[in-house]
């Protein structure tokens, strides 16, 4: 496991960092975590000759919530202070449950959450949640900052829309208009497998009434799976067993999942319908005890 | 005035000792084969073969070469041109050093590199160009004994198919006769999944031959040291007494560091030419594809039943794919390894087993992973098959197993297929954990659970296995028997130095070698250094696996000991000015019989054996032994698990499980919990989550632990541990083998426990490992789900 040779910068500052990835010309790579890099290029199915390690940039590892509720998680924010945010455990359920189920907790403490998103894993666990809550990533270049939404963002599998000499610095969750519920579920062989099939879910609700749906499936696509008919067809009503098995249903049907050594197709998809019906039955049942 | 010590404290028989070993590897300062770091040192790199079975057509070197930094690319062809491309494998058959005319599985090695560091050894297999003309890949038995089925082991002069070797055993005209007259014959086929013991540590070695003194050492990760000393000195026709092997601290093994593996040899023959160290260490998916793997067996198993659930007979097929070379470890007479061991526990008049051998072109390398000789499988298969008939017969699990245990006034008592069992109390054992599980509220519980459309399941596992090999009657490796030796000596001041022929690599036995001397000497043990591994100053020994240890070299260290005191009784004699026949002696001191005050301690005896010794005693006090124990030891054990099996997901949850072992005298009980917990663990694995299978390509899935699952304390399950003690008759402190006891017998009450949760939909089997799909297929479709892991795939 000796990766090829390359060459290491590590600046102190974003526009060094911008101005090596642009002399780089599309043969450096970001360090955030390493959690995906460093195994990649142990195996040298990546090579990159530049590495630029962006751990020493300052003021990037904060999760915060703004007074307009939308929720900001920069560059170097790890799953691990994730997995133990007070923050996310009272504000936004679907993150706050797939936290702990990301990788193991080593990995957990040096792995970002932007890092995943950028590296587009169609088993990343980070983009279906984040597509769920409807968010985007905010990148610098050269010519400054722009938003992509993240069902953009992710272009197919280890493959996003960066130009090569722009770096995400933070991902956003866009402020709720009504209550949060939700949830992540995963079928995982053991703690730190990737996932064998994925649903996140994230609501908003004004009493009973959805007011806002997103679904997002982890593992049975080329790349995390958006399903919007399924989400669709929450918006606007009640969470009844029918409403929920019709979108269970949907969100099956939007899988494209493919048999492996993880299991057939059908069992996939067969996964992707138990957990949508398993969280949103979970949060009607939470609006009962509450009531 | 010396008294008598008090055993515990001295840190004897029973004590749970701390670890010996631990201070070091807690602190990070163990000495593993990558830590060793010598002046000069070369590395080395091996190029594997990314097709499952090809032609050579040619390798092209040249870029490698021109690599700075490089020293030495080697190929089949260079390795060929010392005699050297192929070496014996541990079942007389041979295997390929480097490839020469084909590779035959994917990961085997085509070219090594040594350069001046690992990062250029790399670089330089990358500039290696290969090429390969593709030929068809056969990666189970049924495509391997299919009629137009390639040979794989052409190279080998009378080999016409893919079959490596049948055998069979057992009484087949009285099994046949007794299947005529059973009432039911229950049916089951099995397979028992690939799987590789994947220690911690990779193998490695450090090959350093000085051109001066002609001396060849080798640092490697060989759990039998010995054993690699001499067929070195056969195969590479080096003098014996101009090779030293030693193995530092080994991070585990299993069984994966019994054979001799190519890299190995490469990393001689580099030295020997580059006339510098040179260092291997191989990575984590070298190990998995191309070192020794365990298990993949299929099996047919019959029992004739009586109708009263009387097994009368049983009859097994087995049908074992070993990859492209028939290189198990195993002792020579057994083709299968110790198979027939299986329903050792039972009493059962007749009995036949049929094997069959095959090549695939997959790796090679059947080791006992953790167990005896395929006593794994053997067991596995057993409990299985009880399980089944027990169903089939409408019986219950326990009492079924009850009506055909040997009793305990049974013994000796002559297996199924003819080894001869000593001692046991099997029907306690499986009361004790009956009791513990809580066996008939938990059929209660089952049944309410039910109701409620939740599955629970109980499964039981009960068996005794054949562990510690010799005697040397019957086993042998390559000829060379199995026994085991000692060294003992006691420096002038009390304190001891002991070492003997076996390799610890996790059991504990400079900790718990040390409890026997102090039980039979009476010295406390931290005051005994214990050594092994290094062949150079270690006495002969097998090494390390199959349980064999404390059945064989702890009988050793008993029996060495007990020469040294009986040399230190002269002494005591002397000093006391009695003869010897007027002395006794009590833990740690000789006194006079007739007056027990007047007494000496061991340690001045030691004091006198080199300072005050009568005319005509020779000085010193130090003795060695040999040890051939005069049969295996065959410990008991019964393990009880319950599970919840999710009906939606197929998803199973392991609620409790029981244990009880029965492994004679227990010389240091915390290693030996350690020891069935650690088996339990991997037994958990196999029935759960771990597999190496191929798809149609040979491409190798379960090549790195992303795939090839090792649990972690997240999901492996608590354990409940208890013990019954029936001493082995024949070992000198009644101590029998159990570090692999668990692994053996574990993991069918995991499987049996999942089958009865899904008792009365249909299914009779899943073979393991019991993965949520399989589970959910057998659930959804209401059929068996058997035969190796699939990779599946939508065309
Ligand atoms: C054993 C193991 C198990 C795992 N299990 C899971 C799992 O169950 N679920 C899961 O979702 N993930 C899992 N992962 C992956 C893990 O979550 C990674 O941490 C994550 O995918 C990448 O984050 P990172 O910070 O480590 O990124 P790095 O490895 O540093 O980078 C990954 C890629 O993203 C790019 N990149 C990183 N940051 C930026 C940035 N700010 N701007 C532009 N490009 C950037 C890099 O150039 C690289 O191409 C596992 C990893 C391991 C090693």
């Amino acid at each position: 496991m000796y990766p090829s040779r390359f060459r290491y910068e590590a600046p102190a500052t974003i526009e060094e960092v911008i101005d090596l990835l642009h002399d780089g010309g599309g043969e450096a790579k970001v360090l955030a975590g390493g959690q995906s890099l460093i195994p990649l290029m142990k195996l040298r199915f990546a090579a990159p000759e530049l590495v630029v390690d962006i751990n020493r940039l300052a003021g990037l590892d904060y999760h915060r919530v703004d007074p307009d509720g939308s929720i900001h998680v920069g560059a170097l924010c790890r799953h691990a202070d994730l997995e133990r945010s007070v923050l996310l455990s009272s504000k936004q359920p679907t993150m706050a449950e797939a936290a702990p189920l990301i990788a193991d907790p080593i990995v957990r403490t040096r792995g970002t959450l932007v890092g995943s998103l950028c590296h587009a894993d169609p088993q990343g666990d980070w983009a279906a949640v984040v597509t769920a809550l409807g968010g985007y990533v905010v990148a610098q270049g050269r010519d400054g900052r722009r938003t992509i939404p993240v069902d953009e963002f992710v272009s197919g599998p280890f493959q996003n829309v960066l130009a090569y000499d722009e770096i995400v610095v933070e991902a956003v969750i866009p402020p709720p208009t009504g209550t949060v519920a939700g949830g992540y579920l995963k079928l995982e062989r053991r703690v730190g497998d990737f996932a064998t099939a994925g649903s996140a879910v994230a609501l908003e609700l004004s009493g009973d009434v959805v007011l806002r749906a997103g679904i997002a499936l982890t593992g049975v696509g080329a790349s995390t799976i958006n399903a919007t008919n399924s989400a669709a067809v929450l918006t606007g009503r009640a969470l009844t067993s029918e409403v929920i098995g019709e979108a269970a249903d949907l969100a099956a049907v939007a899988a494209q999942p493919k048999s492996d050594h993880r299991g057939s197709a059908e069992y996939k998809r067969h996964l992707v319908r138990t957990f949508v019906e398993r969280i949103l039955t979970r949060v009607t049942e939470t609006q009962q005890r509450a009531a | 005035m010396t008294q008598a010590l008090d055993e515990i404290k001295i840190g004897g028989m029973g004590a749970s000792r701390r670890r010996v070993e631990d201070n070091r590897f807690i602190r990070g300062r163990g000495n593993y084969i990558d830590d060793i770091v010598l002046p000069g040192m070369l590395h080395m790199e091996i190029l594997r073969s990314p097709m499952a079975h090809a032609r050579i057509r040619s390798i092209d070197t040249s870029k490698a070469w021109d690599i700075p930094g490089v020293r030495l690319v080697l190929t089949g062809e260079m390795m060929a041109a010392r005699n050297l491309a192929w070496m014996p494998t541990l079942s007389y058959d041979t295997q390929a050093v480097l490839a020469t005319d084909k590779v035959r599985f994917q990961g085997q090695e085509v070219a090594c590199v040594i350069a001046d560091d690992p990062y250029i050894a790399k670089d330089g297999c990358d500039a290696i160009v290969v090429d390969y003309e593709p030929l068809p890949v056969i990666v189970n038995p049924t495509q391997a004994l299919a009629t137009d089925a390639p040979v794989i082991r052409d190279d080998k002069v009378n080999q016409h198919d893919n079959v490596a070797f049948d055998w069979e055993v057992g009484d087949k005209e009285g099994t046949d006769r007794a299947f005529e007259q059973a009432h039911l014959v229950s049916k089951i086929k099995l397979h028992y999944p690939r799987s590789h013991p994947s220690p911690l540590e990779c193998c490695g070695s450090i090959a350093d031959f000085d051109r001066a003194t002609s001396k060849l050492t080798v640092y490697m990760t060989s759990q039998a040291p010995h054993i690699v000393r001499a067929a070195v000195a056969m195969v590479a026709e080096l003098p014996e007494h101009m090779i030293r092997i030693v193995s530092p601290d080994l991070g585990g093994g299993f069984g994966n560091k019994v054979p001799i593996y190519p890299g190995y040899v490469m990393s001689i023959l580099a030295s020997i030419l580059t006339e510098r160290p040179v260092k291997w260490i191989e990575d984590r998916s070298g190990n998995l594809i191309s070192t020794g793997f365990g298990r993949d067996v299929y099996l047919d198993g019959e029992l004739a039943l009586r109708e009263d659930g009387k097994i009368l007979a049983v009859r097994m097929k087995t049908t074992s794919d070993h990859g492209a070379f028939f290189a198990d470890a195993q002792p020579s007479k057994f083709k299968i390894g110790l198979m027939h061991s299986a329903f050792a526990c039972y009493d059962i008049p007749y009995a036949h087993l049929s094997a069959r051998g095959v090549y695939t072109t997959k790796a090679p390398g059947g080791v006992a992973y953790r167990c005896s000789f395929r006593v794994t499988e053997a067991m596995f298969f057993q409990e299985r098959m009880v399980q089944a008939a027990a169903d089939d017969l409408g019986m219950d699990q326990a009492e079924f197993r009850r009506i055909n245990f040997v009793r305990d006034d049974d013994f000796p008592h002559r297996t199924p297929y003819g080894f001869l069992t000593d001692s046991g109390q099997y029907a306690k054992c499986l009361d004790v954990g009956l009791e513990a599980i809580g066996y008939a509220e938990f059929l209660k519980e089952k049944e309410e659970a039910r109701k409620r459309g939740r599955l629970l399941g109980i499964g039981i596992s009960t068996m005794t296995e054949p562990l510690g090999a010799g005697n040397s009657r019957e086993y042998d490796i390559l000829g060379i028997k199995m026994f085991d030796s000692a060294e003992l000596r006691v420096h002038m001041t009390g304190k001891a130095i002991l070492r003997t022929g076996a390799m610890n690599q996790g059991q504990g036995h400079q900790t718990t070698w040390a409890q026997i001397v102090a039980h039979e000497l009476g010295l406390p043990a931290d005051d005994i250094t214990v050594e092994e591994g290094d062949t150079d100053t270690a006495p002969f020994g097998m090494g390390t696996y199959a349980s064999r240890s404390t059945p064989v070299a702890g009988a050793a260290v008993s029996m060495v000991s007990r020469k040294v005191k009986a040399k230190a009784r002269k002494l005591a004699a002397h000093l006391l000015e009695v003869s010897e026949e007027d002395i006794e002696w009590e833990l740690g001191r000789f006194y006079v019989r007739s007056a027990r005050d007047r007494g000496v301690s061991i340690q001045e005896c030691a004091m006198a054996a080199y300072s005050n010794m009568p005319d005509g005693l020779e000085p010193g006090l130090e003795a060695n032994a040999y040890y051939d124990p005069p049969n295996l030891t065959w410990p008991f054990g019964c393990y009880i698990a319950t599970v919840e099996v999710d009906p939606v997901t197929g998803v199973w949850d392991v609620l409790r499980v029981v244990a009880v072992d029965d492994c004679g005298v227990r010389i240091n009980p915390m290693i030996v919990e350690g020891q069935i917990m650690g088996g339990l663990t991997e037994a958990y694995a196999m029935a759960n989550m771990q597999f190496i299978t191929f798809d149609a390509e040979g491409n190798c899935v379960g090549s790195n632990f992303m795939d090839y699952l090792i649990p972690s304390a997240w999901e492996t399950p608590g354990y409940e541990l208890h013990e019954v003690v029936t001493p082995c008759p024949h070992h000198p402190i009644g101590a029998k083998g159990v570090g692999e006891c668990a692994t053996v017998g574990g993991p069918a009450a995991f499987v049996n426990a999942v089958i009865d949760a899904l008792k009365g939909t249909g299914v009779r089997n899943i073979d393991m490992p019991l993965l949520p799909d399989r589970v959910y297929e057998a659930l959804t479709q209401k059929h068996d789900v058997s035969g190796a892991p699939p990779v599946r795939t939508d065309n």
